[in-house]
């Protein structure tokens, strides 16, 4: 009787073990997975910018500081050749500046309904909006996934499997610092935006 | 928020592969009662019969109704999607033409990496009312589609956040069991229809047979005292079923998807992390006076808002529950609201 028990609790808890361990390794999995989509949405955008310049470059001659701060950024960007998520803090830094720099860009084309309306810079900035986006929310799923595995690993009873799954807490893709956080200026003098 | 979503959307996923399976199921049983049935009743209003006459001896009724019916659904499985497009009449976006295409592309795009399923196919469907709907039978093979008066009507973010509801339902399975269901639907109105009309000719047979068998019944007096009545039960209860049968499925489309409905308004909110934009979708939506013409009853509970603008759907209530497609708009939008109030509280909180 005494040995049917132990067994019965012995299989309950390899049950769980075996259970613990796969999810720790699915979330691992899942979180280096969306690591590559950030990669992906990333290598889209640097391939994006160099085209989005030339097209507006003609019509935005007045503006030349703000395109050259986005091509020194994305050149920036592009150097970067750290990979994987423990380069996460280098990458995050130097995308995070492509960001801002091409916020900018997007208020000022907001800025001048005029350029708006001429050729295709609505279809560019249409273009641009989706990249943004694509970057930001392949960002979203990383860090949830991200903080889903490593609340999984640090809570009790699962983080007795951590060390066996080789599980180490992942970085997470920190927002920009507030220097770069803060709002564009914008003139107010001009069209605001809608 | 996120974490209760997810396991939300492990039940939901759970349960939707439960409730196909069950679907299944239910279908061929039903189908195989309506076969062994008749034969049954053939069987026992033959069994008196004189030794020359017709002895209906093997369920041929039931083995081939069973068949039809595993035929049915494996069919309806397989083409489900497909037949829930084409009845619509919606046309695949390949090369987005015009600027409103390509925002439609990209927002969906967008949409597929915060939930982190691979790009669904996306459809136009031609109408002036806004709706929108998802169809296919996991995330690899989904489909999302669209009506024109949605492109028109919602600015960029609602647009996002209503596909990212579709999404929702992509994610979380609901596009198997509600297109299954859809397809099932179809396929039952079809064969009833056919099938009343070989019927009719059958009832009268049936009941010149059910008569035969009653007069046995009371002539063969001790000897087989219970054939009678029971083969009376079973011939009115059979009738039944093949009168009910179309009404059996509606109500089975109507009472699987209240529920969800919310849980993929939360989806949607936890994708775009905008849930007022979803709010100010779903009232445009609702303020759009028109039904959806090209949406027919078969695909209704698929769509994000009742094609059919049908009354009871603004109702609460057990009757309402368990009648309507949709939950009331405005509960819906209150929740959003909420959810959206909530996270502005928090990010003012942690400004100040």
């Amino acid at each position: 009787m005494g040995s049917i028990i132990f067994l019965a609790v012995l299989v309950v808890v390899v049950g769980w073990l075996i259970g613990a361990y796969n999810g720790l390794i699915s979330l691992k999995n899942q979180t280096l997975n969306a690591f590559k989509q950030i990669d992906v949405q990333l290598k889209r955008r640097h391939d994006l910018i160099p085209n989005l310049v030339n097209a507006v470059k003609g019509a935005m001659e007045f503006e030349r500081s703000t395109l050259e701060a986005v091509i020194q950024a994305r050149n920036q960007a592009v150097k970067v050749n750290a990979t994987g998520p423990e380069g996460i803090k280098q990458i995050s830094q130097a995308e995070n500046a492509l960001s801002s720099a091409l916020q900018r860009l997007m208020v000022v084309v907001e800025q001048y309904p005029q350029l708006k309306a001429t050729g295709n810079i609505g279809q560019l900035q249409e273009e641009l909006t989706s990249t943004e986006n694509k970057v930001a929310f392949a960002r979203q799923l990383y860090n949830d996934t991200a903080t889903q595995y490593n609340t999984k690993q640090q809570q009790f009873p699962t983080s007795m499997v951590a060390g066996l799954a080789k599980a180490q807490p992942a970085d997470l893709w920190e927002l920009e610092d507030q220097a770069e956080k803060a709002v564009p200026q914008v003139d107010l003098s001009m069209k605001p935006k809608v | 928020m996120s974490d209760d979503t997810s396991l939300n959307l492990f039940q939901q996923q759970e349960a939707n592969r439960r409730r196909t399976v069950l679907l299944v199921i239910g279908f061929v049983a039903f189908f195989a009662w309506l076969g062994f049935g008749g034969d049954y009743i053939y069987y026992l209003s033959t069994r008196d019969a004189p030794s020359t006459a017709y002895h209906h001896g093997f369920p041929w009724f039931g083995i081939a109704l069973t068949v039809i019916a595993l035929l049915t659904a494996w069919y309806a499985y397989a083409t489900g999607p497909e037949k829930v497009l084409w009845s619509t009449g919606a046309r695949a976006v390949v090369d987005p033409t015009d600027p409103q295409e390509q925002q439609l592309v990209n927002v969906v795009e967008e949409m597929a990496i915060a939930a982190g399923v691979p790009r669904p196919r996306i459809w136009i469907v031609d109408d002036p009312d806004p709706n929108a709907f998802a169809t296919g039978t996991d995330p690899l093979h989904a489909h999302i589609a669209v009506t024109r008066g949605l492109l028109q009507l919602c600015n960029r973010e609602e647009l996002q956040a209503v596909v990212g509801h579709e999404l929702g339902h992509v994610k979380n399975l609901d596009v198997r069991l509600m297109t299954l269901l859809a397809a099932l639907v179809g396929a039952v109105a079809l064969m009833h229809d056919g099938a009343t009309r070989m019927l009719r000719g059958g009832v009268n047979l049936g009941g010149g047979g059910g008569g035969g068998g009653g007069g046995g019944g009371s002539r063969g007096g001790g000897k087989k005292g219970g054939a009678g009545p029971l083969l009376a039960i079973l011939l009115v209860v059979w009738i039944l079923s093949w009168i009910l049968a179309p009404i059996i499925t509606q109500i089975l489309a109507l009472a699987v998807s209240r529920k969800r409905e919310y849980l993929a308004d939360a989806m949607s909110a936890q994708f775009t992390r905008n849930p007022l934009s979803l709010a100010s979708a779903l009232q445009k939506i609702e303020g759009a006076v028109a039904p959806t013409a090209a949406i027919k009853r078969g695909a209704a509970h698929l769509c994000i808002t009742d094609p059919l603008g049908r009354r009871l759907t603004a109702r609460e209530g057990l009757f309402a529950d368990a009648l309507a497609t949709h939950p009331p708009m405005a509960k819906r939008i209150a929740i959003l609201r909420g959810m959206g109030y909530a996270q502005l509280k928090k990010e003012g909180g942690g400004l100040a």
